[in-house]
């Protein structure tokens, strides 16, 4: 065994300060460039990355690494959103479906059956078309489409508090459901509610990426990671391989942020892996 | 066995269910777009220059100004017959486009699920079953990274490196530019289908080791391997005769679930690499406004889908002994 200076539980929330951090900073370093983002200078066209533009330049001249970071500020604010916006679904639909009775137990899981069958790129599509394409319609399909999975888990959470102790007899106390729900319930199934949000940026982030790079998404002018990276691939053939892989590293590197601040989070709020 | 037939039958009549939503939210979603057909398609120039006439023509050709309810019993009344529509970029019966990107995409997304999922249950039996060690390290290190990646950025990646760089394989298409059909090869259809088949195994792969990786630290922790390795089993052994047979039923599970996400992945790198197979003709239809092909791709995909979570409840009571006698309980 290796003899740690820092116990699990230190480190873990260290893991988890530098992630929330490095992320933070990645946000606003973002707004704050995002004027220099679309500043065009013809006289320094696909550049090879240098100690002065350390990602390079696009055909117009734009400094690959500040329009990377205004991408991925624009991604992580679309996440936010719509990973806030999903989970809290996801956390209503869920408590709804496990206490309001069959009826509305089988609606839920119905629906959520439904969102699931279609392929999710297909889905976002379809909601992507239906809202005329464009930022709006990115945002209400990545909000859409990833609360399903989190509101399983929780449904069946609460399917399982049902038959506590404590519950039951808060029922035959007198408490109405919904009372029930808010004061016993949801504190109980916060830590989860909590992980399974910061859980659903990746997804969220990288849907979005995607979702813009076929064309649906955010128009060719705004900076976006996936308008970054479908426009490099015009590129490719040309050997100006610097416009695609470094956007698309940082991209990397932000989703596995996300991932690493939600499993240390749950790892902190669960205490019987705290130490491992 | 009479039990048997219930369950099955009521899972088909729950999938045709849902296909019967799935197509009713699909509709729904193309019949409130704003999206101008006549705009995306002919262009506003082209259009300020028709006479009246033309343009009302045009206008009964896309569909515009149909009251939507109408227009879905109408299609759905035809799909049912099996004419789903004909695809106004195509100029074709959509059933005959939808067949003919099926039959491309088909080897792809079958090659890649196979791939994809021997390769990762094998890696995430291993890593499991060495847990801690330099090999469960780089399994798991290489599935994070892997799920944290985009699967059109590694596509263009790959893409860079082997057919830009290397040069030893093509950019993209199924078969090779300006041949005609009859002679293509078999070797070029294998040609052209590695990269995008290997970008989908290779990000196919994270998602069934680490769930196979996680169950098999827990049989390793079990009574009964306990107790094989008391009576001196070897790896191989206990890994054939314990740890194979309890982690493949999850792995199965969970691959026959996992279609749709495959499914959702050849869209991006079918678009990458220009492979004209359904997932390409989804991303044309939709920025095309092709609505009875968006939507015959979204049923049939949907259909799919459905299936392969059909096929996963069925295996359930297959390959489990204990559901298998028991069939009543499920």
């Amino acid at each position: 065994m290796r003899t740690h200076v820092l116990n699990g539980r230190v480190r873990t929330a260290l893991w988890f300060s530098l992630a929330v951090l490095f992320l933070a900073l990645i946000t606003i370093l973002g707004l704050v460039f995002a004027r220099e983002a679309v500043v065009t200078d013809f006289s320094r066209k696909n550049l090879p990355p240098s100690s002065a533009c350390i990602f390079g330049t696009d055909w117009m001249g734009r400094d690959m690494f500040v329009r990377t970071l205004a991408g991925l500020s624009m991604s992580i604010r679309i996440g936010l959103l719509a990973a806030g916006v999903s989970a809290l679904l996801a956390l209503l639909l869920g408590i709804l479906s496990a206490t309001m009775g069959k009826a509305v137990d089988s609606a839920v899981t119905w629906v959520i059956d439904l969102v699931m069958g279609i392929p999710h790129i297909l889905l976002l599509i379809l909601i992507s078309y239906a809202c005329g394409k464009g930022f709006r319609g990115v945002v209400i399909g990545v909000t859409l489409t990833h609360w399903t999975s989190l509101a399983r888990v929780i449904r069946g959470e609460v399917l399982q508090l049902k038959e506590a102790p404590y519950i039951k007899v808060a029922g035959k106390l007198g408490l109405r459901p919904w009372q029930i729900a808010w004061k016993h319930m949801v504190p109980h199934l916060f830590p989860q509610f909590l992980v399974g949000l910061i859980l659903l940026f990746p997804h969220a982030i990288l849907h979005e990426a995607s979702i813009t790079f076929l064309g649906f998404g955010l128009s060719p002018e705004q900076p976006a990671i996936g308008v970054i990276l479908s426009e490099s691939m015009q590129y490719l053939a040309m050997g100006k391989w610097w416009l695609a892989v470094f956007p698309g590293l940082l991209l990397v590197l932000t989703v596995a942020l996300f991932d690493v601040a939600g499993e240390s989070l749950r790892k902190l709020l669960d205490p019987g892996s705290a130490h491992a | 066995m009479k039990t048997h037939m219930f369950f099955l039958g009521k899972q088909g009549i729950r999938m045709l269910l849902l296909l019967v939503c799935v197509s009713i939210a699909a509709f729904f979603l193309v019949s409130v777009s704003p999206v101008d057909p006549l705009q995306a398609n002919v262009g506003q120039a082209a259009l300020g220059s028709m006479s009246p006439e033309q343009i009302e023509k045009l206008e009964a050709y896309w569909g515009v100004g149909e009251p939507p309810v109408q227009r879905f019993l109408a299609w759905a009344s035809d799909f049912f017959r099996g004419d789903m529509g004909i695809s106004l970029l195509y100029r074709r019966p959509v059933s005959g486009v939808i067949a003919e990107k099926f039959a491309n995409s088909i080897w792809l997304l079958a090659i890649a699920w196979v791939v994809s999922g021997v390769l990762g249950f094998c890696l995430g039996a291993l890593s499991g079953m060495k847990q801690g060690t330099w090999i469960d390290r780089l399994v798991k290190g290489y599935s994070l990274l892997i799920a944290s990646t985009p699967a059109f950025w590694l596509a263009l990646v790959l893409l860079m490196v082997f057919a830009v760089w290397l040069k030893i394989l093509p950019v993209g298409l199924s078969v090779p530019i300006g041949m005609e059909a009859a002679g293509v090869t078999l070797a070029d259809r294998v040609r052209h289908a590695i990269l995008p088949a290997l970008t989908l195994s290779i990000t196919g792969v994270s998602n069934i080791a680490l769930h196979t990786r996680e169950k098999m630290i827990d049989i390793c922790e079990s009574d009964y391997v306990l107790f094989a390795r008391a009576r001196g089993e070897s790896n191989w052994s206990i890994f054939k005769n314990h740890g194979f047979r309890n982690a493949i039923l999850p792995a199965l599970t969970l691959q026959f679930a996992s279609i749709s996400e495959i499914f959702g992945g050849s869209v991006l790198v079918e678009e990458i690499f220009s492979y004209p197979g359904l997932g390409q003709a989804a991303v044309t239809a939709g920025i095309g406004s092709d609505v009875p092909l968006l939507l015959g791709i979204t049923v049939i995909s949907a259909a799919i889908v459905f299936g392969g979570n059909l096929i996963a409840n069925i295996l359930y009571g297959l390959v489990d002994p204990r559901i298998r006698r028991g069939g009543g309980s499920l």
